[in-house]
């Protein structure tokens, strides 16, 4: 066998991501040339110049190894999904958005409609009299054009078709990617399904001091000076460090911002979202001897967007996945 | 066809979280007493009403029930001191988590139930299935488990 048949097949694929995952592959640096000694490139259309036909072409898993950003947002999407998992021995969820659904899951809350209508329509910066919106199918006389349709909802890379590993981030951080490289390499993986990064918590990781204090009043980060000592929920700053898998050691409380829980939950929590209200009622001050309804009612208000604090990265794969139609009726089958 | 002849009134589907020490007790002299309420609801005790985690009523609605009713010790009265405390934060937090997922944060009732409170146990069910009966069928109570 030459060395050249002997050379495994790495892809990389883009669904609905900004792209920041790619970089994130490339923030590997040098270490990249040692994944290029070890495999070639098959597909990455961020990077090389591969077809989606040329993908087609593949065998089955002929594909030794893909990193797959992004949610699943687009009928394209999907397919390509579908295709990657049988042409891949494993397929790698790689960042919050193929883990969680990630930023684009937060589409979740509207409906297709409503999203047209405020990007193409309503947006302060469009100017589009004619109302002109995006069509799945354009008939004109040279020929029909075809644009991929959203899907009712965005969903993770794992809603979808069968996930072998997952590193999570928004994006990666290099060393966790070095980390699952060597790993592989080493023929070391942990059982397929896992989560390859910390087991803990963020709070694990953070050294700031935490003195088990009471909420009174939330606080936005932008709206009061951060102590960069004292444990951020302290503070009354909602961080969400006890509810994120560990393994970014922490970057964003130890750059003086609260953790907004791109990692996912930690091993055994299904919803991050409902976790974090868990562990948030064993600090706010509600309800206690003193507390009044209307303190309750002015410490909750102080508490907007939930939707974006607590499930920022984890709509998609949360329980509920979405916004719910109260009544019932309007989802009738 | 058969529907169309009879009309069929909506019942819902309630799901009661009751602390053991406190509501399911008072849910049992209920029934001994035979104090009669509507068979709405299906109780589940657990421990402590401070067991109750924000998952297991969210988890009930995806399921498809129309209303969830917390219940514990009166406050003060927790056989572990204080969970019933941490019921009522977190049920605070859920309900107003609630109304931005787009659901009646009505759907979700705390209330407290001592052992000795049957006759209170009964007037609670019949009115929290009569509210629920006036804001119709949960988020997910007609929609299939998707694909």
């Amino acid at each position: 066998m030459s060395k050249k048949e002997s050379k495994k097949k790495v892809a990389a694929y883009w669904a609905a991501s900004c792209g920041g995952c790619d970089v994130a592959l490339l923030g590997l640096h040098e270490r990249i040339l040692d994944l290029l000694d070890f495999a070639d490139i098959a597909f990455w259309p961020a990077a090389t110049d591969f077809k989606y036909e040329d993908l087609k072409g593949y065998e089955r898993n002929e594909i030794d190894l893909t990193f797959f950003n992004g949610g699943i947002r687009t009928s394209e999407n999907r397919e390509i999904a579908e295709i990657i998992r049988e042409k891949s021995e494993l397929l790698v969820a790689y960042g919050s958005c193929a883990h969680q659904g990630g930023i684009p899951g937060l589409a979740n809350m509207s409906s297709n409609e409503e999203l047209f209508e405020t990007v193409y329509k309503n947006n302060p910066t469009t100017v589009n009299p004619e109302g002109v919106v995006p069509q799945e199918l354009t008939e004109r006389e040279e020929g029909n054009l075809n644009l991929p349709g959203l899907q009712e909802r965005v969903k993770s890379l794992s809603q979808v078709v069968e996930v072998d590993y997952t590193v999570p981030g928004c994006p990666p951080p290099p060393e966790l990617t070095e980390d699952f490289l060597d790993l592989l390499l080493a023929g070391n993986l942990p059982p397929k399904g896992s989560v390859v990064a910390g087991e803990k918590t963020v709070c694990d990781e953070c050294s700031r001091e935490w003195n088990k204090e009471t909420i009174d009043e939330f606080h936005r980060p932008q709206e009061v000076e951060i102590d960069p000592d004292k444990c951020l929920l302290d503070q009354g700053i909602i961080c969400m460090g006890p509810v994120t898998r560990s393994g970014c050691e922490a970057s964003c409380p130890e750059a003086n911002l609260p953790c907004k829980g791109c990692f996912g939950p930690p091993k055994k929590v299904e919803d991050q979202g409902t976790e974090m209200l868990n562990s948030l009622a064993s600090v706010v001050q509600i309800g206690e001897e003193g507390g009044s309804l209307e303190g309750e009612k002015a410490l909750l208000s102080n508490l907007p967007d939930t939707i974006g604090t607590f499930y920022n990265f984890s709509l998609a794969n949360s329980i509920f996945g979405g916004k719910v139609s109260d009544g019932g009726n309007d989802e009738q089958e | 066809m058969l529907k169309s002849v009879i009309k069929m009134e909506f019942e819902p589907k309630l799901v009661g979280f009751l602390c053991k020490w406190c509501s399911s007790a008072g849910a049992d002299l209920a029934g001994v007493s035979r104090r009669s309420y509507p068979s709405n609801l299906v109780p589940i005790t657990v421990n402590c009403s401070g067991r109750i985690d924000v998952s297991h009523v969210i988890r009930a609605f995806r399921d498809g029930a129309d209303g969830v009713l917390v219940s514990g010790c009166h406050p003060g009265d927790c056989h572990y001191t204080s969970g019933n405390y941490k019921a009522w934060r977190r049920v605070a937090l859920l309900k107003h988590v609630l109304e931005d997922f787009g659901m009646n944060p009505d759907r979700v009732k705390l209330e407290w139930i001592s052992a000795t409170e049957g006759d209170k146990f009964a007037q609670t069910v019949k009115e929290f299935t009569k509210e629920i009966k006036e804001l119709g069928p949960g988020p997910y109570s007609n929609v299939k488990e998707r694909e």
